[in-house]
Formats: C-alpha cells, sequence, structure tokens
C-alpha cells in the first residue's frame, strides 16, 4: 500500500488544497496519470501520480487545504517507495518533492533511512468501503469494538461529526490568485537572492546561420508546423547543459546533486503579471518540432493554468526569454532549488564584424546565472560559448 | 365454492419422519427400508413404528449389525433400479459404511462414466445431547459434506422431517439425511397434506438485520433461542437454517451477511476443519468487504462428547454462548 501525498508544487509551497479529484476508490491508476488537481498559489496544477495500482481510498475530500506531504489516497499494488516523504526529506528544501526523486533517480537520491510504516489503523473492511466513499480519514475514528477496531457505526458517526461536507472551494477572484502568486514568486526570489551566490556572465551570440536556417525550413512548411527561433535556443541550452553538467540539477542540503535528464524550465509571463517556469521534460532529445509542440502545449496550459505537477516541479534549469519585450540583456535569478538560469534578450540587428568585413547580422544577447557553489565561471564561460557553437551549425540541433 | 382452511395435524420430528417413509413406500414399489432394527422393534428411535406390519418384511427389512455389508446392499440395489432407504442407527457407525459410502456410492457415477447413478438415500442419527456417550454423539455430517457425489440433507424443522425425504428419492444420486436425535421429540403441526420442500436452498428461519446466525439441525433451536434473548437487548439477529450442507446455498448466506454485515456460525460439529470453517471461508470469499467484524463460530467443545449431563451441555452450543459471541460482533456501539 503506497500513499500518494500532497505534492510540493513550488520552492515556498506549504500548503495546497485539493480542488478536484479526478479518480475514485476502485481505479487502476498507471504511474503518470493525472488523479488530483491542486489549488496552489501558481493556480490550478494537474497532479500526477508516481505509482501505478488500484486506488483504495480518498483520504483528503475536495476543499481541503493540507500541509505538503499530507497522504491523500491509498494506492493498492504498488512498489512501496523507499524515499521518504517529501517533507521529512528534505526539510529545508520543500521544493525537491520525493515525485521528482521518482522520476530521475540520480537527481535527489533516496535518504538512506527507510520510513517506518504508520501503524494499520484496526478497522473492519465493511467501515474501510465506507470511510472511502465518506472521506472520512479513519485515523480519525474512534473504534468502539471490543477489540478497539472502527466499525461502521464508527464511520457513519464520524462522517456525521464531521463539519457539514466543505463547500467546493470557491474560485479565488483573479486578484487574490495574482496576489498569491505574486507572494510565492516574491519569497522564491528573495530566498534566491539570499541564498544563493548568483554570477553572471554574458555573451552575443550571431544568430545569422540560425535564422537563415530557419528560414528556409519554415518555407518548406505549412504555416502550422512552423518553428520559433526561440525553439533553436531551447534546444541549444538543452545540448550545452550535456557538456556542462554543473548548470543541471538541484543545490540540495549543501550539495550539489547533478541530474541526468534535462528538464527545461521555460519561463511563461502570465497576465496580472504572473510567471510560470513549467518544464518540458528531456529537451535535450526532443527533435525541434517535438520541442516546438511541447513549448505551444505547455505554453497554451500555463495560460489557462493547467500545469501539470511533474511539470511544475521537475524543471533542472531554467530558460526565460525576454526578447518579445525588446529588452538588450536579461540578468536572471535562479529559481531555487535550481542553479542556472539562461536568459535571452531581443534578437537585434547589429554591425558585425566576420573575418575582417563588416556587416548587418542578427545578434542575440545571452546570458547565464548561474550558482556559484555548484559551478565556477570558466564553466559558465564554456556553457555559453557552446550555445554560441551549437547556434552556428542549426541543422543540427 | 368454499373455501376451507387446510386441515393441520399436530405431530413429532419422529412421526414426520415416519409418515414420509410410509408415503415414499405407498407411492413408489421401488422404495423399501432396511437397516438394524427398522422392522420388528420399531427403529432404534422409533422411527418405523409399524411400518413392518403395514407394509411386510420385503420392504421394511432387519439387517444383521453389518454396516458396511448393508450399505454396500443397499448400493447394489439402487444400481439395479430399486429405491432403498437405508437408516444407519448413528453417523458414528457410518464409519464402518465409509468405504461403502464414499469409495462406492459417491464415485461410481464419475468412474462409470455416468453410465451408473446411484439413487439411494442414507438416514442416520447424529448429535448429542442425550447422555448416549461419545460413541454415539457425535456430529460428523460436515465430514461427509466434504465428499463430491454425495448430497448432504439436514432437516431441522418438522416440514424438511416431512418433506426431504421424497425429493431426496428423486435424486438419482447418493443423498444422506441427518436427523439430529434431540429433534425426534420435537412437536407442532403440520399441514395434513404438507407441501413439498426442496432440496437446494438454505431458509431464513428468522429474519433480522443485525447479525446473522448461520446453522443448521440440532442447533437451529439453540439459534432461534439466542435469537430471542438478543431481540430482548434491541439487537434484532437473522437466523439461516442451512438445510443443505452440500452443496452449500451461498447466495443465501451472502445476502443476508451482505446487509447484516456480521455472522455467527453455529455448528454442533467440532471447529477444527469443520462445516463452521468451510461457511466462514465462503463468507470470506464472498462477502469480506460487507463484513464489519471477524467471522465468528460457536461449535462443540473439541473433546470427545461427554457422558455426564452437565458436561455434555458445557460441551454444546448454548442460547448462552451464541448469544455471547453475537454481543462481541455488534460491539460496544450497542451497549
Amino acid at each position: 500500500m503506497a500513499e500518494f501525498r500532497m505534492p510540493s508544487l513550488g520552492a515556498d509551497m506549504e500548503t495546497g488544497k485539493l480542488a478536484q479529484w479526478l479518480v475514485k476508490p476502485g481505479d487502476r491508476v498507471a504511474r503518470g496519470d493525472i488523479v488530483a488537481v491542486v489549488e496552489t498559489q501558481k493556480g490550478a496544477i494537474d497532479v500526477e501520480i508516481f505509482e501505478g495500482g488500484v486506488v483504495q481510498q480518498i483520504l483528503v475530500p475536495e476543499g481541503s487545504e493540507v500541509p505538503v506531504g499530507t497522504p491523500l489516497a491509498l494506492v493498492d499494488g504498488a512498489v512501496p517507495s523507499a524515499s521518504a516523504p517529501p517533507v521529512a526529506a528534505a526539510p529545508s528544501l520543500p521544493g525537491t518533492p520525493a515525485p521528482s526523486a521518482a522520476a530521475s533517480p540520480a537527481a535527489v537520491p533516496a535518504p538512506a533511512a527507510p520510513v517506518p510504516a504508520a501503524p494499520r489503523v484496526r478497522a473492519s473492511p465493511a467501515a474501510r468501503r465506507l470511510a472511502a466513499e465518506l472521506a472520512v480519514d479513519l485515523a480519525t475514528v474512534r473504534g468502539t469494538r471490543l477489540d478497539g477496531a472502527v466499525t461502521l457505526d464508527d464511520v457513519r458517526a464520524a462522517a456525521a461529526a464531521k463539519a457539514p461536507a466543505p463547500a467546493p472551494a470557491p474560485v479565488p477572484a483573479a486578484e487574490d490568485r495574482a496576489a498569491a502568486m505574486r507572494a510565492a514568486i516574491a519569497a522564491a526570489m528573495s530566498r534566491s537572492k539570499r541564498e544563493i551566490p548568483h554570477y553572471y556572465l554574458g555573451t552575443k551570440i550571431d544568430l545569422k546561420r540560425a535564422l537563415d536556417w530557419l528560414e528556409a525550413e519554415n518555407r518548406k512548411r505549412p504555416i502550422t508546423e512552423r518553428l520559433l527561433p526561440a525553439v533553436l535556443l531551447l534546444k541549444a541550452v538543452a545540448l550545452a547543459v550535456r557538456e556542462v553538467p554543473e548548470t543541471n540539477g538541484f543545490w540540495v542540503d549543501g550539495a550539489f546533486r547533478p541530474s541526468t535528464p534535462v528538464h527545461l524550465g521555460v519561463a511563461i509571463s502570465l497576465p496580472h503579471g504572473g510567471l510560470v517556469a513549467p518544464a518540458i521534460h528531456d529537451a535535450d532529445g526532443l527533435s525541434l518540432d517535438a520541442l516546438m509542440a511541447a513549448l505551444r502545449d505547455v505554453v497554451e496550459r500555463a495560460r489557462v493554468g493547467r500545469l501539470r505537477s511533474s511539470e511544475v516541479t521537475d524543471p533542472t534549469i531554467t530558460v526565460t526569454n525576454l526578447g518579445e519585450q525588446g529588452v538588450g540583456t536579461v540578468y536572471g535569478v535562479i529559481y531555487p532549488p535550481q542553479v542556472a538560469l539562461v536568459g535571452f534578450g531581443a534578437v537585434v540587428e547589429r554591425p558585425w564584424a566576420v573575418g575582417g568585413l563588416l556587416g548587418v547580422r542578427p545578434i542575440v544577447s545571452a546570458t547565464l546565472s548561474a550558482d556559484h557553489r555548484a559551478s565556477v565561471g570558466h564553466r559558465g564561460a564554456r556553457f555559453l560559448a557552446a550555445i554560441d557553437r551549437l547556434l552556428q551549425e542549426p541543422e543540427k540541433l | 365454492m368454499t373455501a376451507t382452511l387446510p386441515a393441520t395435524v399436530k405431530l413429532t420430528y419422529r412421526e414426520a419422519m415416519r409418515a414420509a417413509i410410509r408415503e415414499a413406500l405407498q407411492r413408489d414399489e421401488r422404495v423399501f427400508l432396511m437397516g438394524e432394527d427398522v422392522g420388528r422393534y420399531g427403529g432404534c428411535f422409533a422411527v418405523s413404528q409399524g411400518l413392518l406390519a403395514e407394509f411386510g418384511p420385503e420392504r421394511v427389512r432387519d439387517t444383521p449389525l453389518s454396516e458396511d455389508t448393508f450399505v454396500g446392499a443397499g448400493i447394489g440395489a439402487a444400481l439395479a433400479g430399486m429405491r432403498p432407504i437405508v437408516e444407519i442407527m448413528t453417523v458414528n457407525f457410518s464409519l464402518l459404511a465409509l468405504d461403502q459410502i464414499m469409495n462406492n456410492a459417491a464415485t461410481l457415477l464419475h468412474m462409470s462414466g455416468g453410465q451408473f447413478n446411484v439413487p439411494l438415500v442414507i438416514r442416520m442419527t447424529t448429535g448429542a445431547g442425550r447422555q448416549l456417550a461419545a460413541q454415539h454423539s457425535h456430529s460428523l455430517e460436515g465430514w461427509f459434506a466434504h465428499i463430491p457425489g454425495l448430497k448432504i440433507l439436514v432437516p431441522a424443522t418438522l416440514e424438511d422431517a416431512r418433506g426431504m425425504l421424497w425429493p431426496a428419492l428423486q435424486d438419482p444420486d447418493p443423498v444422506l439425511i441427518f436427523e439430529n436425535g434431540r429433534l425426534y421429540t420435537l412437536e407442532g403441526e403440520l399441514p395434513a397434506e404438507p407441501p413439498p420442500v426442496d432440496i437446494a436452498h438454505a431458509a431464513v428461519r428468522r429474519p433480522g438485520d443485525d447479525l446473522t446466525l448461520i446453522t443448521y439441525g440440532g442447533t437451529l433451536g439453540t439459534a432461534l433461542a439466542a435469537a430471542d434473548r438478543l431481540a430482548a437487548e434491541g439487537i434484532d439477529a437473522e437466523v439461516i437454517d442451512l438445510r443443505v450442507l452440500r452443496p452449500l446455498d451461498d447466495a443465501t448466506v451472502l445476502a443476508s451477511v451482505a446487509r447484516t454485515h456480521r455472522a455467527v456460525i453455529v455448528d454442533e460439529g467440532w471447529r477444527s476443519g469443520g462445516l463452521s470453517a468451510e461457511v466462514s471461508a465462503r463468507i470470506m470469499e464472498g462477502a469480506f468487504y460487507d463484513l464489519d467484524a471477524p467471522v465468528a463460530r460457536v461449535c462443540s467443545a473439541e473433546v470427545p462428547m461427554p457422558y455426564p449431563y452437565h458436561l455434555e451441555q458445557a460441551a454444546l452450543p448454548q442460547p448462552d454462548t451464541v448469544a455471547a459471541a453475537a454481543r462481541a460482533l455488534i460491539g460496544a456501539a450497542h451497549g
């Protein structure tokens, strides 16, 4: 029996509101299935389950706000997870949830000490079934059988005693949600600037070859399948990460934990000043077409507030592209517990000398904000150089 | 046209059984009764009193004290087209005939590739409570219920004592009827023309909502008495009479437990490996998620049945012990 717990969906998320269950007891779930919607400061998140099995019991009713790590449901048939609940695993780092550990063991090694299982509640089979139906937490029910077991009557009494079923969570007003998100961003960024010794490197990259290739490529495609320049930048970053792995992963408990997969966080600005950076999973292995599709998908869903939990928790490095706003250079703030953020400014035409001749070239400013605890400037420089080099051979991206 | 109430007759379980045998002898000339002292003595429990005079020595036959032999003769007669009713004095002595019952009666249809049915009925007394000591008092019907090829009937009421024999004789395969010795003196009224009974289903003898008492044969009265005591305490017990131990009527039991969520099995047999264990297992298999408490059992003490009255009574399921088991299942919620 495995417990499905309230995931940590952000560096400073302490509680989450279980907005909606998408499964019920008896449903079979597979790893990666979306099983619930959790309301966070960053909007409604579709939460995936990381262990397959059969949903035995719903422990937290819709509308309840519970701390991160609270068991939400019991799932049977799952291989018991060796990893501790997220809160216990990294008390100083709620931003690194167990699900991400399960998804990429290399990223966050499981703690050595197994967590002892909570004592099983003594309850009759019929009481368990009714408790699941009524969303009564058996652990909170006093058993009146002679042996202390919880009976049907006990569950009925507990259900009756419960405050009237929580009203469906009112949809927060847009201003409230914006304020909450602002508070979340404030907390994460404050922590970043408080804890992370940033260093910044910048370079200017000639995009002529890349954009020429892209133009030729797009001419061959129907409009719907055309690629955006941003896709080339993202892919170049994802590949550069492989060369300089110190930029990819998490700083956890005083140590850098590199990640083998490259889950590229893409900063997406939302109406009302919000900001999210959901992951495009395994971006280094995606073709440009797949990356384009993934980018389009994640942007659309971010704008309507339907991100998945793994997208919110998994990014191993973030890219922010403020070129649309015409800004020249980005000096980004790292999103903890990540250790690097890559910023791109606007692509602008500039006089540029190549081979002793002056020409006009499309130039983009690329910057790296990196955690000096995880990498040194020399390696950061190599990272930016790799991006530049990769963008000079767009056909290989 | 005038409607008349059906006439009823007052009689005992013993007399109901006798009436059933007489009816069978009258209706089908292939039927005959044989066993130890069934003729001149009128049966060890006086079930067949008067039948020898009425039907003659061809059809009511005394046998030597040789259970293996006369049960075997009954099997042969059945194979040859007769419809024998073989009486064994008590279930304890049936062990002498176990080879015939199990290795021949129960298997011949199978071993002949379906060519030979054995339309045999064996009646025997079972149970304790009459100070007949360990060699005459055991309840071994659960053992026979283990054997494929047999049908096991346990009439616990006047209706079943009167009604089960005829359908048993119509069954093409061997049927064993276990008559609990305590029941012979049970008295009541039956319609003069008793309605037919089935030999396939359990019966709800007392409807109730709070728990199910599952029993058969000699302990049906025990369970009903316990249910009366529980009713006085506000606990509404349903009582199921299994009636047929093989094949068991799971559906009736499971439907009841699904409603009451609690079950106590009352069985005069021993607990270990007994019929109560089988019923309990079927409830686990078929109604686990309906259970609000572990299935409980009240069985006879696991000793050879004592002779002294107080010890014999202490060894048997009693209304008090059944009611106590039921209360424990209900738990503190009902005080």
